[in-house]
């Protein structure tokens, strides 16, 4: 039996299984800032960011979009899982980062390690960061611009492709949370009593 | 008497706020300053009103406008701005929060008003929508950012889900020559230790170099610690820190009974970190950036490292790829490069002491006219301190232009940015492709070296000139 505590389900689509080929960003330490320039983060929603995902690396300096960018490329058009290296998302706490990558359609970003802030917005929004060792991360790589579909099946930690497989390790609860579809607000807010008990120990020792 | 296990200053922090453990979920744990301002926040509010929820303790967050705000006087001009200005005021008014807002003589960046009122203090847990929220651990704060969703979670509950991160010593030893600071210390250690070389711990800074420090030099240490990928910076409570806050304006009313708290926090002897980095700075040069992450730093003395002598295929291409974007050569001289912008400021170094410093340089002397210089104070309450003192003259006098409080060409989203293929000394805390403007090129340093190189148009080893 799950020693997980319930959550309550709704909000959000949840997250399965995912299906798709590879889109291929084989760079190390993407940074918040070039998922998503600071420029766009002028906006009071998260609306509309799917539309700038990786905006500089994707145009050239004179504004033209460069057709050795993934993201321009009809071949990639449809995959919803991104392959990119180590150290994915360091930099700024920005949630605009996930929010682009949802809206542009992506599930799925596979690396060997992810910053924090970033893996945690992440499974927040439905996208599911997969840290992978390196040599199933090398296996995928070469799997890239091939026809080849990648399987991530959350419920069972595991990703699986033409000719292999590994198991992925995640946090328990936030799994738990993206299989419901829910958010950890919920589970929150229903700690209320243990809350308030911790806000009367605090101001008892403030004025002991 | 059962024996006690000592514990680090993290794990005292932590325990004094774990809400609670449940088996199978994070530990809930309470927040007691949460700080937000107009860029992070607004989606965190609507998530509010969609559960038709309010905030649980409105007097524990605290609003100012900092990233999207102009550094000139005036109105906002661009309209995306203003509306998320406006966006924040209607926000504060309506779910009661404290407001230090464009018009406020106490408004700022968000990580430089924070400590200068006095909000910051040993043994809290702060938290902001921004990753440089570990500047306020230099005050023994367990301080972190966080996105959008835990922002609506802290205004709902006052809480969050963490898990503890691993706890790691960065003993900093030696002695610093003259014109060595701070920004150098950690930009040293970034190079040591790259940018996903903290993730996964809270880096607690120790050592005789560090006690020595002012609570600046403290701040502009932790303030880097996210680049390193670490969850947070520490530096442990001591006089320096009780002296920094004593009579400020949110210090506590009972200053001394706080002190007596605060002087339990510091780690205990014998202590154990999950692990631990020396880091001897005993000749150690100003350091500056060459490349597209802030782990790419190497000394002004020294050269731009040639991608052929990494050691790995991947770490051979981003450095490629980052020379290629910098126009920079293998095996060429650091210092001497011309620039055409120095920025002076951000939540890393725009307090008094880094202005001084920057103004010890720039006093009797003019900028290059080829370079555009900004000194940019962190708060309203800095700008009118350097005013009080002279350095706003010593700036326009040398060439530079002297603005209003804000993020400014750090982030390069309200107005300040470096255009397309310039290069820019600046002493704010990233580097990355397009960070300060797109095209832009960075050279993070410290304030010295920053407004030595403004003097000369080029990178300089500042030495030569203290």
């Amino acid at each position: 039996m799950s020693t997980t505590p319930a959550v309550r389900t709704g909000g959000r689509t949840p997250f399965k299984v995912v299906t798709s080929t590879l889109a291929p960003l084989m760079m190390e330490n993407v940074d918040t800032d070039q998922i998503i320039p600071a420029r766009f983060l002028k906006i009071i929603d998260s609306e509309g960011l799917g539309e700038h995902l990786f905006e500089d690396l994707r145009r050239a300096s004179d504004g033209s979009m460069r057709d050795d960018f993934f993201l321009n490329r009809a071949e990639y058009r449809s995959a919803s899982i991104l392959l990119a290296g180590r150290n994915f998302g360091c930099g700024s706490s920005r949630e605009h980062a996930p929010w682009a990558l949802v809206g542009a359609g992506f599930r799925v970003v596979i690396s060997t390690s992810f910053a924090d802030i970033f893996r945690g917005n992440a499974m927040k929004n439905g996208l599911l960061p997969v840290a992978l060792d390196a040599a199933s991360w090398t296996s995928l790589a070469a799997l890239v611009g091939t026809d080849a579909h990648v399987t991530v099946d959350l419920e069972r930690q595991e990703a699986r492709w033409p000719g292999g497989s590994a198991r992925f390790e995640i946090d328990t609860f936030a799994r738990t949370c993206m299989l419901a579809g829910t958010d950890e607000l919920g589970y929150i807010l229903e700690r209320e009593a243990d809350i308030s008990a911790y806000e009367m120990r605090q101001a008892a020792e403030e004025h002991s | 008497m059962a024996p006690v296990t000592p514990r680090t200053l993290f794990d005292k922090i932590w325990d004094a706020h774990v809400v609670r453990n449940e088996p199978g979920a994070p530990t809930l744990l309470y927040i007691d300053l949460h700080l937000i301002h107009e860029v992070t926040s607004p989606q965190a509010f609507a998530g509010l009103r969609r559960r038709g929820l309010r905030l649980r303790r409105p007097e524990r967050t605290v609003a100012t406008v900092d990233h999207s705000i102009p550094t000139s006087v005036g109105p906002i001009q661009d309209p995306l701005a203003a509306k998320q200005v406006s966006t924040l005021e209607a926000n504060v008014r309506d779910f009661g929060i404290s407001m230090y807002g464009q018009q406020s003589p106490q408004r700022g960046i968000v990580h430089v008003i924070g400590p200068e009122l006095g909000l910051t203090q040993p043994g809290k847990t702060i938290v902001c929508g921004d990753s440089h929220t570990s500047t306020h651990g230099a005050f023994g704060a367990l301080a972190f950012g966080i996105g959008t969703s835990e922002v609506e979670h802290v205004l709902a509950t006052q809480c969050l889900l963490q898990h503890k991160a691993r706890s790691c010593e960065v003993r900093i030893e030696g002695r610093l020559e003259r014109g060595v600071g701070a920004k150098d210390v950690i930009l040293a250690l970034l190079a040591q230790i790259g940018v996903g070389g903290g993730t996964g711990y809270v880096l607690e800074y120790t050592g005789q170099v560090v006690r020595a420090f002012s609570m600046e030099e403290r701040m502009t240490v932790c303030n880097m610690s996210i680049e390193g990928g670490a969850r947070a910076g520490l530096v442990a409570p001591d006089d320096t820190t009780f002296e920094y806050l004593a009579g400020r304006d949110f210090a506590p009313r009972n200053f001394d009974a706080a002190v007596q708290r605060w002087k339990t926090l510091p780690s205990d002897d014998g202590a154990a970190y999950d692990a631990r980095i020396t880091l001897d700075v005993t000749g150690l040069a100003p350091m500056i950036t060459f490349g597209t992450n802030p782990g790419m730093g190497v000394p002004i003395t020294g050269t731009i490292p040639d991608p052929a002598q990494q050691s790995d295929r991947s770490g051979q291409e981003a450095l490629r790829k980052a020379l290629q974007y910098m126009g920079l050569n293998p095996g060429e001289a650091v210092a001497g490069r011309p620039i055409d912008v120095v920025f002076i400021g951000s939540c890393t170094n725009s307090r008094i002491s880094d202005l001084r410093e920057a103004a010890r340089i720039l006093r009797g002397r003019k900028v290059n006219p080829r370079v555009r210089t900004l000194v940019v104070p962190g708060s309203q309450a800095i700008k009118r301190q350097a005013e009080a003192e002279g350095l706003d003259r010593v700036f326009t006098d040398a060439g530079a232009e002297w603005r209003e409080s804000g993020c400014s060409m750090c982030i390069a989203m309200n107005g300040d940015e470096v255009a397309a293929g310039q290069y820019a000394v600046s002493t704010s805390n990233r580097n990355f492709e397009g960070r300060q403007g797109k095209g832009s090129r960075t050279f993070l340093a410290s304030p010295l070296t920053a407004a030595a190189s403004a003097v000369t148009g080029r990178l300089t080893d500042v030495r030569t000139m203290v």
